[in-house]
């Protein structure tokens, strides 16, 4: 056991916490979300001036071979400020793909280019019939030309709006909950036939809704048929990164509701003078540090090799940090009264977020019943 | 950062786990199995053959018979030992008496005590709580008089677990009622049990058993040299005291058994016709303890390993969470224990039953003492300092409210 960061770790940490407090703050986050992509290319730059676009990748592929630690720590100060960048769609999800599945060729051309910026991708996989199903592929893939041709419909594909590319799964064989038939393709965003209407989603980040008719991929990513292991894999590690992001949330949270509870007065003295409201706080804090822990299991078991293991010690950290990050920010809005319930007041923008996330990649109840399903 | 126990932490938890399988004495095991509390003569017997070993004294230094362990193997030592399960170290002795006169203690008091405190010759219990003096402990009232080489105690103790078993008792006393500050006028006193003038009055718990007693004092000589520390500064002992390792205070080894036992039992029992260990609501309740019990492990871990590179040796305030989350998971899982029981967690009646049968009941006696934890850990959020108590602490020492 150990939970000492490298210098390295450390820089990094610092260096995105110093450019999200110059840069992301949440008078400026109002601008970014009114930009047309609902996000900010200029910080979309600055992040990969930083290196973190390839924080995954290696370093041939412009990267910097960091970990799911690396990327931990990213996401928690992505947390702490909101940020509305892609980063997860392309770094994390879009990227992870590519790097679990793509061949040479392929890791080559677009690792390299998501490094640099210049390249954004989304993961288009879940659908509106399968809820959390990960297996439930109805969009098909039939071959034709050398090539295949994808026809479905994909739905709440996060970033799907502003990707260049789309990383969509359809199925070549199978039956609809099979989790064997599934293949991953790359389809470019502009593609004939590709059709897609972004919109907002609670928390002010971006999705899609995509449909497929007759388009043509040029690339498949893998072995036809074979996706599903890489598909659990990216949602994983997505699931690892959304925790960390909820943890910066509820840290906020958490710290805006302390200072609100001391300088907020009622009957002639603070809030926060109340035993009842220092117990509430009291337990919030409780909840963030088993959400931490949680957040930080997601995180290590990212690169467990074993399948069955990982995917246990991901669900119960869904579970985990989605439960603390449900109560902490429930109570954010309570002990802030009135004030909470206001768009343009912080907290309940962290609460949407903290909602999102718990909606995402399976919600308690999936991970409940899936790890229920297992009990010996 | 790395979660998982190193090669070398693994290594250790394997042989823990193997000197407990092998040297556990089985009818403690298959009692404890059951559910029952350990016997005085089985919490005896097994702290003497780990003190044999050199795992009693587990947070002491080398030269008073620790082991040398790091905190992270004591927390491995512990949690294995709770989920064996095996008779827990007796606290009194090992985590409050013993680091207490290492700290403070005299050399006399060290080379008579410290010794017997580990192989459990002497069993000791915490003279703390009094009727009026609960959760405001500085409130005390247990009088000791200064006459000559002795002080003449006089009050009364309540909530002391153990009283009846126990040789001899440390209490917090009061030696000067006219000091400015209540914290200033306690001391820290030694008390042999059997001192003339002492009465130890059983109080059942409402498990029906006797765990917790009520100690009355009437003009009992207690020799000066059985003070720890300065007169009159017993109040920095027993901060020293509340404070120091709280390595076990989370019990998840505890926790892990019962639910361990509860789902042993939905094994056997059915639920609409089926084994209720296929029921998904149990399963749930199963899985949802495990989350939390996982979040509480590695928040444990992370408590520990800082609490290991800190040199100002005061305790993490974020010990307040693994003590309150700790106890709010030994009232769950005890608590899914007892509902697996159904209707046989009401009766008691696990010894008619054997008697009548002229065989022990297994299944029943299961069931009557997944109640009996139950009842008796509904305690575990009020000893060792209320949850509303460790609420406190967060507060001020953690929010700085």
């Amino acid at each position: 056991m150990d939970f000492d960061l490298s210098d390295d770790q450390r820089l990094l940490a610092d260096s995105v916490t110093r450019l999200m407090a110059d840069r992301y703050g949440f008078e400026a986050r109002k601008g970014f979300v009114k930009q047309d992509t609902g996000w900010s290319a200029e910080m979309w730059g600055r992040y990969a001036e930083l290196g973190l676009l390839g924080l995954p990748f290696a370093e041939e592929h412009g990267g910097f071979g960091g970990g799911p630690v690396d990327v931990m720590l990213v996401m928690q100060e992505f947390g702490r400020a909101l940020a509305l960048e892609p980063y997860l769609a392309t770094v994390v999800l879009g990227g992870g793909a590519v790097r679990l599945a793509g061949s040479a060729a392929q890791q080559a051309a677009i690792l390299p280019a998501i490094a640099e910026g210049g390249l954004k991708l989304a993961f288009a996989h879940s659908e509106r019939e399968a809820r959390y199903d990960l297996a439930d592929v109805q969009t098909t893939a039939k071959r034709a030309n050398g090539g295949w041709v994808l026809d479905g419909a994909k739905s709440v594909v996060l970033h799907g709006d502003s990707a260049d590319k789309l990383v969509v799964s359809a199925r070549v064989k199978g039956e609809r909950d099979d989790p064997d038939g599934i293949g991953l393709f790359l389809v470019d965003a502009g593609a004939e036939g590709l059709a897609r209407r972004g919109y907002a989603l609670r928390d002010e980040t971006r999705a899609a809704e995509i449909s497929l008719t007759n388009v043509v991929a040029a690339e498949i990513l893998g072995e036809p048929g074979a996706a599903f292991g890489t598909i659990a894999r990216v949602v994983e590690a997505g699931i690892a990164a959304m925790g960390a992001e909820a943890v910066g949330a509820m840290e906020t949270m958490q710290s805006m509701t302390l200072e609100y509870s001391r300088t907020r007065e009622q009957f002639g003295k603070p809030i926060g003078t109340n035993q009842v409201v220092q117990h509430r706080l009291s337990e919030m804090l409780m909840a963030l540090e088993q959400g931490r822990s949680m957040a930080m299991l997601a995180a290590m078991s990212v690169d467990e090799p074993d399948a069955a293991e990982r995917a246990r010690a991901i669900s119960m950290a869904k579970i985990g940090f989605g439960q603390a990050a449900r109560f902490v920010s429930q109570q954010a809005i309570q002990l802030h009264g009135g004030i909470g319930m206001t768009e343009e007041y912080a907290v309940g923008h962290y609460f949407r977020r903290a909602l999102v996330i718990e909606h995402t990649f399976g919600d308690t109840a999936y991970h409940l019943a899936r790890l229920a399903a297992e009990v010996e | 950062m790395d979660l998982r126990l190193t090669p070398e932490e693994r290594a250790f938890r394997d042989e823990v786990r193997a000197f407990i399988r092998d040297n556990l004495p089985t009818d403690t095991r298959e009692r404890m199995r059951l559910g029952y509390s350990p016997r005085k003569q089985d919490t005896v017997a097994w702290q003497r053959i780990l003190n044999k070993k050199g795992w009693a004294a587990i947070s002491w230094p080398k030269e008073w018979g620790g082991p040398g362990w790091s905190a992270v193997q004591r927390m491995i030592f512990i949690e294995e030992n709770q989920a064996a399960p095996a008779p827990e170290l007796l606290s009194f002795n090992i985590t409050m008496i013993g680091p207490v006169l290492i700290q403070f203690g005299t050399e006399a008091q060290k080379s008579r005590f410290l010794p017997r405190a580990a192989n459990l010759d002497d069993w000791w219990c915490q003279g703390f709580s009094e009727p009026g003096a609960g959760s405001d402990l500085a409130a005390l009232k247990t009088a000791a008089k200064r006459e000559g080489d002795h002080y003449i105690v006089n009050g009364s103790k309540i909530w002391t677990s153990t009283a009846h078993n126990a040789d001899w008792c440390f209490v917090l006393v009061r030696t000067n009622p006219n000091a400015a500050k209540r914290q200033e006028g306690i001391s820290f006193l030694l008390v042999d049990m059997k001192t003339p003038g002492i009465t130890v009055r059983p109080i059942v718990s409402i498990d029906g058993a006797h765990h917790l007693n009520e100690v009355f004092f009437d003009d009992v000589k207690v020799p000066v040299e059985m003070r720890v520390y300065e007169e009159n500064r017993g109040w920095d002992v027993a901060k020293f005291l509340l404070g120091n390792e709280r390595t076990g205070i989370a019990r998840l080894g505890k926790s892990r058994e019962r639910v361990a036992a509860a789902k042993e039992a939905a094994r056997s029992v059915r639920f609409n016709g089926r084994p209720l260990i296929e029921d998904a609501a149990f399963r749930q309740r199963v899985v949802q303890l495990e989350v939390d019990m996982k979040a509480l492990q590695i928040t444990q871990y992370r408590v520990v390993s800082a609490g290991a590179k800190k040199s100002d040796g005061r305790p993490d305030p974020l010990s307040s969470v693994l003590k309150v989350k700790g106890t709010e998971l030994l009232q769950a899982t005890t608590e899914l224990a007892m509902d697996t029981a159904g209707p046989l967690a009401m009766p008691i009646w696990a010894q008619e039953l054997a008697e009548m049968a002229n065989e022990p009941d297994m299944l029943a006696e299961a069931a009557e003492q997944a109640t009996g934890n139950y009842l008796f850990l509904r305690a575990a959020s009020i000893y060792g300092g209320t949850n509303e108590i460790q609420k406190n602490i967060l507060s001020k020492a953690v929010l700085r409210l």
